[in-house]
């Protein structure tokens, strides 16, 4: 359907949509809990090809990904990190004339791919971003919680090609792939909040106690309520995120993104943690549908940054304007 | 009304700049409440006698919905009305009328059939509240303050000709007029203003990192209304509000008591001086527990936090 290719332009093999287009699929695959690494893959490792690879890189690397031949992961964070744009234990050194790579890389979601790419601290300072053949890594993958499956992934003097102009510092470009990941993370979120809303409503409707359907009890209808204020809320700003990153600059794209992202985090857990009591004990099981959205909305909200890490960041900024303006 | 030809979008982005920069927005009950039931519901005489007027504000509207008993279950109203010859015979008590000691006339609500359901037995009616008869009596408020008030009616002679639309179809007229109440409740680029300034002259304490989180949160949460009220005017053209109309109207008056909220913390110590007192201490600081006070209300009319809750419910998800 040409769904991994949408974020790419035409040149790179890509269908040259956009990040609206993108949010749809992600909306979708939240929705379903379809396990597949589109944010992984084609967002995530994809992104940061497409804003740090040369003409050459991006053509080869994004066309592939976008047929659907090569399986891309992004390996990046670090034990002892927390969400941060730039990489340090794990190290890139020039020998000879080639970079070889060091260290442990983990989280690293679906990290069992044919080609990584691999952020690394730079001889000189900065970061670099680099391609690495899988096989020249070791990896060991699990499955997480919610189904997700994360590697660790360890370097030892693995061969990289520098994506980009080699010992250029790619912090930037790596910042703005990230940013725009968390943006799709919250369409998955999003897509993943409505099914938690809908699932919940359904079963209130239907299921019966004390003879009566649960939604004949104001406590608990109220609480529906405040769920659907929440995800409406959600979407709002996800939305208006999302035409952010569509029309304007990195600067711009990245306080949309911790807004957005800080806004999904809190109805994030609200919608589902709601949508377990509001169901009781079936809530919980590993074989009905709002647990594993649940878990799925726990592993988004960790995966990029949570709630309190972009309030910490927005935070620093509050006193440099009066009032907020969507459009400034 | 100046806007004949505005789209919502127009009219809401219009209001927004109004609330930014400070100037009273027109009164809301010729502007927001009545007028646009006159012009949905009224006969052509009555539109010509009266909207022209409701826009110049020559006539001061009240609005005479809420009694008693009957708050947030507007509908279980009491006020009646009694047909002599081609008058109404209004006899009964109103209760919260907003800046009602200023209005020239008020738009009620009355019972004119006590027999059917009681959705089903409401009127419209339009009174001068010169009438012989109709009586305003001050209420006050935790803070100090005189904005609302009771309306009693005593044998009132009302001319039959001041109903509004057709007899019984008042419910309708109330719905609609709620609805676009709800809209309006959101006054998102005002509660922007409180905290922007608020900022301003709290800048001192914008240095503590529980502060800057508590502004933080709630510019994230204004932000999210306010995109939020966009995608909610953009649909309501023609006629009927959006339902999640009342998403607005929840949220907004908890983000308007919250930054109020914040307001009074800022001023710490300061806000138990009096506002009207010689003080060393700032306006604002004085000024910031009577508006927190004041802003209680603010969950409490226009149909309670509680009945939105229940509306989402019922009306949205179809529990």
């Amino acid at each position: 359907m040409g769904a991994l290719g949408l974020p790419f332009s035409e040149e790179d093999g890509g269908m040259g949509a956009g990040p609206v287009e993108v949010g749809l699929v992600a909306q979708e695959v939240g929705r379903v809990l379809a396990p597949e690494p589109y944010l992984a893959a084609v967002v995530l490792a994809g992104g940061v090809v497409a804003s740090l690879g040369t003409d050459a890189q991006r053509a080869e690397v994004l066309g592939e990904l976008s047929s659907g031949n090569l399986h891309l992961a992004l390996a990046h964070a670090e034990p002892g990190r927390r969400w941060s744009d730039t990489a340090s234990s794990v190290t890139a050194t020039l020998v000879g004339d080639e970079w070889r790579i060091s260290g442990v890389k983990e989280p690293v979601l679906h990290g069992d791919a044919g080609t990584l790419v691999v952020t690394a601290a730079l001889p000189e300072g900065g970061t670099g971003a680099f391609l690495v053949a899988g096989e020249s890594a070791t990896t060991t993958t699990a499955t997480a919680y919610d189904g997700t499956r994360v590697s660790r992934v360890v370097l030892d003097g693995a061969r990289g090609v520098p994506l980009g102009e080699a010992g250029a510092d790619a912090t930037e470009g790596i910042a703005v792939a990230l940013d725009r990941a968390r943006i799709t993370a919250c369409h998955e979120a999003l897509g993943a909040m409505e099914a938690a809303l809908a699932a919940t409503t359904g079963y209130l409707r239907s299921r019966k106690q004390f003879g009566v359907p649960l939604s004949t009890f104001q406590a608990l209808t109220f609480r529906a309520a405040d769920m659907y204020v929440a995800v409406e809320l959600s979407t709002s700003m996800v939305w208006w995120a999302t035409m952010v990153a569509a029309e304007r600059d990195a600067t711009a794209t990245r306080e949309a993104a911790a807004r957005a992202a800080l806004q999904v985090s809190r109805a994030g857990r609200l919608v589902g943690q709601e949508a377990i009591q509001l169901h009781g004990g079936i809530g919980m099981t590993a074989e009905y549908l709002v647990g594993n959205l649940k878990a799925h909305l726990t592993a988004l909200d960790h995966l990029l940054g949570d709630g309190s890490h972009h309030l910490r960041s927005l935070a620093q900024g509050v006193a440099a304007y009066d009032a907020l303006d969507p459009l400034a | 009304m100046g806007w004949a030809g505005w789209t919502e979008l127009q009219r809401h982005l219009w209001h927004e700049e109004m609330q930014r920069a400070g100037v009273p927005t027109p009164l809301p009950f010729n502007v927001s409440m009545i007028g646009p039931v006159l012009i949905q519901f009224a006969s052509q005489e009555m539109k010509e006698r009266f909207l022209p007027a409701t826009a110049s504000l020559d006539i001061w509207w009240s609005q005479g919905f809420s009694e008693p008993d009957a708050g947030s279950d507007l509908a279980g109203l009491r006020t009646s009305a009694v047909r002599d010859g081609d008058d109404w015979i209004v006899n009964g008590q109103k209760t919260w009328t907003t800046l009602g000691q200023y209005g020239d006339w008020i738009f009620t609500l009355v019972r004119t059939d006590p027999a059917v359901k009681k959705q089903a037995g409401i009127s419209m009616l339009l009174i001068d509240m010169t009438s012989p008869g109709v009586e305003v009596r001050p209420i006050q408020l935790i803070d100090g303050g005189h904005e609302v008030n009771e309306v009693w009616f005593t044998d009132v002679r009302v001319p039959g000709e001041n109903l509004v639309g057709e007899v019984n179809q008042g419910w309708t007229m109330a719905k609609f007029l709620l609805g676009n109440e709800r809209v309006g409740v959101a006054p998102v680029a005002m509660v922007k203003r409180m905290l922007g300034r608020a900022k301003e002259v709290a800048a001192d304490q914008l240095d503590d990192p529980v502060v800057r989180a508590r502004v933080a949160e709630l510019e994230n949460e204004l932000l999210a209304l306010e995109l939020t009220t966009l995608r909610v005017v953009a649909h309501s053209d023609g006629g009927e509000p959006h339902p999640a109309s009342s998403v607005l109207k929840l949220r907004g008056t908890e983000l308007q008591q919250a930054v109020s909220e914040l307001v009074v913390d800022l001023a710490g110590p300061a806000s138990l001086v009096p506002p009207d007192s010689e003080s060393d201490l700032p306006l604002w600081a004085r000024r910031s527990a009577p508006v927190y006070l004041n802003y209680r209300k603010a969950s409490i009319y226009g149909g309670s936090n509680e009945i939105q809750r229940q509306i989402i419910a019922g009306t949205i998800l179809g529990l």
